[in-house]
């Protein structure tokens, strides 16, 4: 009997591993042939397209691809437009997004619990019905540089930087963490004449690595994906990030190589951070569901 | 402190809000000599206009029905009552939208812009499909993985990679799987039935477009309500379970009784932003088929930015715009006074 069980137990464990494992393949077999294919030529590609060769890096590998994909587009450019606009907006975005919302938790001013409701409810507006009305705004507001005044925001590193450093949820993450920090420990610097920014900048900022983690991930998430916005305010190749950068490779005879280099040039840096904080990652997102 | 951020808020999110609001009233184009003009809501009338027509068939002198070559009782030409009617000033510039039979005759379904229409309905297709799909999904995911397995995070790591990647690239790759000629989907179907399954263009035929980009859509963002799932699952406390297993609870009772009731605000969170996400459809449209073939995957925003931007009318991209937030609005309302805590 004991023995019957224990092989039960057995056959169950493994089917449900090869339960686990198939699932796995669906959802990593796209991502592994687009770094295998980067490798070969082309027309090796779409021959081995029809057998598990697809995703195995045989044959004629090289990083010619890689080469060309350079060559077709100034790939260089646009990452570093890609980490410029991500690394300024997320940068900015935690400073001023957790200020506001440390205003918003610990002091207590006129209108604040007006203004926290408006910024929460902004968070049912989806992006993609203001996007229209921002372009034209963006067309039309002054800049002060070097030469004085100029009008018209578009074509430039600022329209795709300053309209996301502040948002709805970046602030609502914070709020909802300092409200779970001890509030004692503010009172107690307040009595001891500490100034609010003091406060801020000694006391809250310090406490706050896994909010600042969090905001920080989702951030980056949002804003080195984005594409909608991008493809209206880059015209000029200067500006353009990586996602808009992809159009250079669309064409009516697709060269699949050179596309799954670029494809993987922009994509395996952000999976290798990824897996390297997967933790972190995981529970950024868990953290915005808690609440509910 | 809160200053700069207030500011920033106020100019880039609520007031383009309420500029979609006034612009959607006026013929403001992104660049135009003349000052935009006040129009009402001409916009509006351009984009929702309809109207319900019935014809019956012509008949001859005698009072008998006149068939056509087919023998098929003959029709009052549509064009002559939608262009330009003196009788019908109500359907002028309008085309059929659907019609069936009715009586004798066809009762026809007019839009002012039956493109616009079809977009309204393939978005909702797609937010009734992926809503329930891809919550049910991720719930069976987050399940799986909350077992205790030795390399379970392996797993939980793997199926949440997708999300990571950006959804233009999913979206490239997956019309590389989805190709007639060299598609992988295709040459594996091939494989597995030697042959006999025909080769599919996925992304080109008008039946199969929507449900192919729904597919790779929920493929991309299950991992993440899989994790939101999870967080919710293991807020539910222990003892509950253990006390389940003392009476004896099978798997789907203890499923039934204790965790899905555990997880009533999660489930909540988790409809309300897939359905927010769904009706944002973009991106995949932009990529694998702009619209096409037929109209058949048009949605509410890739109609938005095609005219907004691609044709510079803002104000008709402004007034899709408003259409859109006035569904997502009654819909969230909608989810909200369905799932609210029953006293």
């Amino acid at each position: 009997m004991a023995q019957i069980s224990q092989d039960n137990r057995g056959l169950r464990l493994v089917v449900r591993y090869a339960v686990l494992c198939l699932i796995a393949a669906i959802f990593s077999f796209p991502l592994i042939f687009m770094v295998v294919s980067s490798l070969k030529p082309s027309e090796q590609l779409l021959a081995d397209a029809h057998s598990f060769r697809a995703l195995l890096p045989l044959g004629d590998i090289s990083l010619q691809n890689y080469f060309d994909a350079f060559k077709r587009a100034p790939v260089a450019l646009f990452m570093f437009n890609s980490v410029l606009v991500t690394g300024v907006t997320v940068i900015a975005s935690l400073a001023l997004c957790s200020a506001a919302a440390f205003a918003f938790t610990f002091v207590n001013w006129k209108g604040r619990d007006l203004a926290l409701t408006v910024i929460l409810a902004t968070l049912i507006v989806p992006f993609e019905t203001i996007a229209i009305p921002l372009l034209l705004e963006s067309s039309k507001l002054p800049w002060i540089g070097a030469g004085g005044i100029t009008w018209g925001w578009l074509n430039s590193y600022r329209v795709q930087i300053v309209p996301f450093i502040a948002d709805g949820l970046t602030i609502y993450l914070f709020v909802q963490y300092f409200k779970d920090l001890p509030a004692e420990l503010i009172e107690a610097a307040r009595v001891e004449g500490a100034s609010w920014f003091a406060i801020y900048r000694r006391i809250v900022m310090p406490l706050s690595g896994p909010v600042l983690a969090t905001a920080a991930i989702l951030k980056f998430l949002a804003m080195y994906n984005q594409y909608l916005w991008p493809i209206m305010v880059t015209q000029e190749e200067q500006y353009r990030p990586v996602m808009v950068g992809l159009q250079y490779f669309f064409q009516l005879n697709r060269a699949w190589g050179e596309i799954m280099a670029y494809l993987s040039l922009i994509t395996v840096p952000v999976l290798a951070f990824y897996l390297y904080l997967q933790k972190a990652f995981i529970a950024s997102i868990a953290s915005t569901g808690v609440k509910g | 402190m809160a200053g700069p951020a207030i500011a920033l808020i106020l100019v880039f999110v609520i007031a383009p809000f309420f500029l979609a609001v006034g612009f959607s009233f006026t013929n403001q184009r992104l660049v135009s000599p003349n000052p935009a003009e006040f129009t009402g809501l001409s916009n509006y009338r351009q984009l929702l206009g309809m109207g319900v027509l019935h014809l019956d068939p012509l008949k001859d002198a005698a009072g008998a029905v006149v068939l056509d070559d087919q023998g098929q009782p003959k029709l009052p030409e549509l064009r002559k009552i939608t262009r330009k009617n003196p009788d019908f000033p109500q359907f002028d510039g309008m085309r059929a939208w659907f019609s069936w039979a009715s009586g004798e005759g066809r009762t026809y379904v007019l839009a002012r812009d039956v493109v616009f229409m079809t977009a309204i309905m393939n978005t909702f297709i797609f937010v009734l499909v992926v809503a329930p799909l891809q919550g049910g999904l991720a719930l069976g995911l987050a399940l799986l993985i909350n077992q205790r397995l030795r390399g379970i995070n392996v797993f939980r790591a793997i199926y949440f990679m997708p999300v990571v990647v950006s959804i233009v690239v999913v979206s490239l790759l997956w019309s590389f799987i989805y190709d007639q000629r060299e598609g992988i989907l295709n040459n594996l179907l091939s494989a597995i039935s030697f042959g006999t399954i025909p080769r599919v263009d996925w992304l080109g035929n008008p039946s199969t477009a929507l449900g192919a980009i729904i597919f790779m859509s929920v493929w991309q963002a299950v991992g993440f309500h899989m994790v939101i799932w999870l967080s919710g699952l293991q807020t539910i406390s222990p003892t509950l379970y253990e006390a389940g297993a003392i009476e004896g609870a099978s798997k789907w009772q203890t499923f039934r009784y204790i965790t899905w009731p555990g997880l009533r605000n999660t489930a909540v969170l988790v409809l309300v932003v897939i359905t927010m996400q769904a009706f944002g459809l973009f991106s995949q449209i932009d990529v694998m088929t702009k619209g096409g073939p037929l109209d058949s995957t048009q949605t509410i925003v890739f109609q938005a930015i095609q005219r907004g931007y691609g044709k510079q009318d803002i104000s008709a991209g402004s007034a899709i715009s408003v259409i859109l937030f006035v569904i997502v609005l009654s819909v969230s309302l909608i989810q909200r006074y369905l799932t609210r805590e029953k006293a």
